[in-house]
């Protein structure tokens, strides 16, 4: 762990988020010790001996599994970004947030994950005509809960042992990983104990209270599982300092949890024009794609932009776009563009657009938590 | 199973007659290693609690013994009367509606279903002891906290056949994104 933040609740350790530090990473694979982390209450410490899987509901049989039985089993390995639905969240916020790209963006990593599919053992349970979801609970104190359409659960979710060769790490999800490839991060269900399979969502506190997205109709967005595509120049970004007009390279990560990334743009003057970057090779479904492009810097200032496009023809919103669309209360699934200034110092910061600029009650923050 | 299936079975039965122990290339098929568990086991793992009240245990609970509860248990975090701190979410007393410029999500004016305060509450709470409460406790702090919410009267009793029926004011006030076709940004 590298960088732990206040936590959300200061009276019990180990609840709060630490993030991935994009700004100063290149490539596109997370390693393992600076996956993003975000813990509902804190990390449990699992013996691998004793802890078990069940899966029972509407099945024909229900069984418990046992990590050494699951470690015989057939496995996939599947390389793919998992991002909190709450990451980007300061983006709602009234004013740019100036924090480093990776601890504004970092609740975002991607990793080799090896595992069994979970179609393999719910075609050991035998599901029933009725199945239609089914709820995932973790062994943390939390015991947090989320349920998963049976489609997703059979069409790529696996339940992972290994992160990057290397068997998960507490912090992770040891010894046992739900992996829903493309879904926001809480999906994700970490130190998995328990399949429930039913005919319907539980309606936990975090399919309901947290992870719903308030409109500003009143009406609120639920089940918003795939995290749409997203883009975010890593360098230049915040804070950094450009030291003299000349070639620098730009670069930066796209994702889209539709599938693969089909093109980024990248405009240096605010959106008047775009040139098409160039996509690191493989370019790998629901995954992190490293886009890069060289950029003489004359001196001037300066408004970087990238946006993302990916397979099913999704562009990446303007802040502008999805603001409208959406208002600014509804915390979670922020992927607008994000504008990088350069000032004739070569100094970065984070704007808005030029017609974004909110200057009232700029001390309020609705960044008041973190999942 | 299917024919092919049944053929490549009694193949791989007559290879290991003979003394030949085959590859198995059949990938979606695992070794069967799943042990049988009991109806009591699972019941002792089975802490969800549905909308309908399925899952919801036996046992019951008043406001005023779920008042001593929160006082003693939930106070710290979430502050006189449900009205939240800096470290745990308001739960009660909104004043601000959901379409205004600070909207206060409380269980009164946000949560779907009272069940879900109950499930929450026996996984999950005092964050510093979860799992510590007894199921009357638990009933007993989520009729305190749905009171607070001028959801129940001060003398209702909490069970599994009272929670189910309290009327959350915000039920339909979700649109399910996943299973409705609702149009994306710039498509």
């Amino acid at each position: 762990m590298l960088f732990v933040f206040p936590t959300q609740n200061e009276m019990v350790p180990g609840n709060g988020v630490s993030w991935t530090p994009l700004h100063l990473m290149e490539g596109t694979i997370t390693p393992n010790g600076l996956h993003y982390e975000r813990h509902h209450n804190g990390v449990p410490q699992i013996d691998p001996k004793k802890h078990r899987l069940l899966i029972h509901g509407l099945v024909k049989q229900d069984l418990i599994f046992s990590i050494e039985d699951l470690l015989r089993y057939p496995m996939q390995s599947k390389i793919c970004f998992i991002e909190c639905g709450g990451n980007s969240n300061a983006g709602w916020n009234k004013q740019p947030s100036q924090s480093e790209a990776g601890y504004f963006n970092g609740m975002a990593s991607c990793s080799e994950w090896t595992g069994v599919p979970l179609s393999v053992l719910l075609d050991e349970v035998g599901l029933r005509k009725k199945a239609k979801w089914l709820v995932a609970e973790g062994a943390d104190a939390f015991a947090m809960q989320m349920s998963i359409p049976i489609e997703k659960a059979l069409d790529d979710a696996f339940l992972a042992l290994y992160q990057n060769g290397e068997r998960i790490r507490p912090e992770n999800g040891y010894p046992l990983r739900l992996i829903v490839p493309g879904w926001e991060g809480v999906l994700n269900v970490k130190w998995l104990r328990r399949l429930k399979i039913t005919n319907r969502p539980v309606m936990a506190r975090n399919e309901t209270s947290r992870y719903t997205e308030l409109q500003p109709s009143g009406k609120a967005r639920m089940f918003t599982f795939p995290i749409e595509a997203k883009s975010l120049i890593t360098s230049p970004s915040a804070h950094m300092v450009l030291k003299e007009p000349s070639l620098y390279q730009i670069t930066g990560l796209a994702w889209s949890g539709r599938g693969k990334i089909s093109k980024v743009e990248v405009s240096a003057d605010g959106g008047e024009t775009w040139a098409e970057a160039e996509l690191q090779e493989p370019v790998l479904d629901r995954s992190f794609t490293r886009f890069r492009l060289p950029w003489h810097w004359n001196g001037k200032p300066a408004v970087l932009k990238s946006r993302a496009t990916d397979e099913t023809g999704y562009v990446q919103p303007e802040r502008t776009e999805l603001v409208k669309q959406r208002g600014r209360h509804g915390f979670f699934h922020y992927n607008a563009i994000t504008n990088w200034h350069v000032d004739r110092d070569g100094f970065v910061s984070h704007v808005y657009d030029k017609n974004e600029n909110e200057t009232t009650d700029s001390n309020l923050s609705i960044d008041s938590g973190w999942d | 199973m299917t024919k092919m299936k049944m053929k490549r079975q009694i193949l791989i039965s007559v290879l290991i007659a003979v003394g030949i122990s085959p590859l198995y290339a059949e990938s979606t098929s695992g070794p069967g290693l799943g042990h049988a568990v009991s109806p009591e086991e699972i019941a002792a793992w089975d802490i969800s609690v549905f909308p309908d009240g399925e899952g919801l245990p036996e046992g019951e609970g008043n406001v005023k013994d779920g008042e001593v509860v929160y006082k003693n248990k939930c106070i710290a975090c979430h502050g006189e009367n449900g009205l939240g701190t800096a470290t745990g979410d308001q739960l009660a007393g909104a004043q601000m509606g959901l379409t205004s410029e600070y909207p206060e999500q409380t269980i009164g004016s946000y949560w779907p279903y009272a069940t879900t305060v109950f499930d929450v509450v026996r996984r999950s709470m005092p964050m510093t002891a979860p799992g510590s409460l007894n199921d009357n406790e638990v009933y007993a702090v989520t009729a305190y906290l749905l009171f607070l919410n001028n959801l129940i009267g001060e003398d209702d009793v909490m069970s599994a056949s009272t929670l189910p029926k309290v009327k959350m004011p915000n039920e339909d006030g979700f649109i399910n994104v996943y299973q409705k076709e609702i149009p994306r940004i710039n498509q």
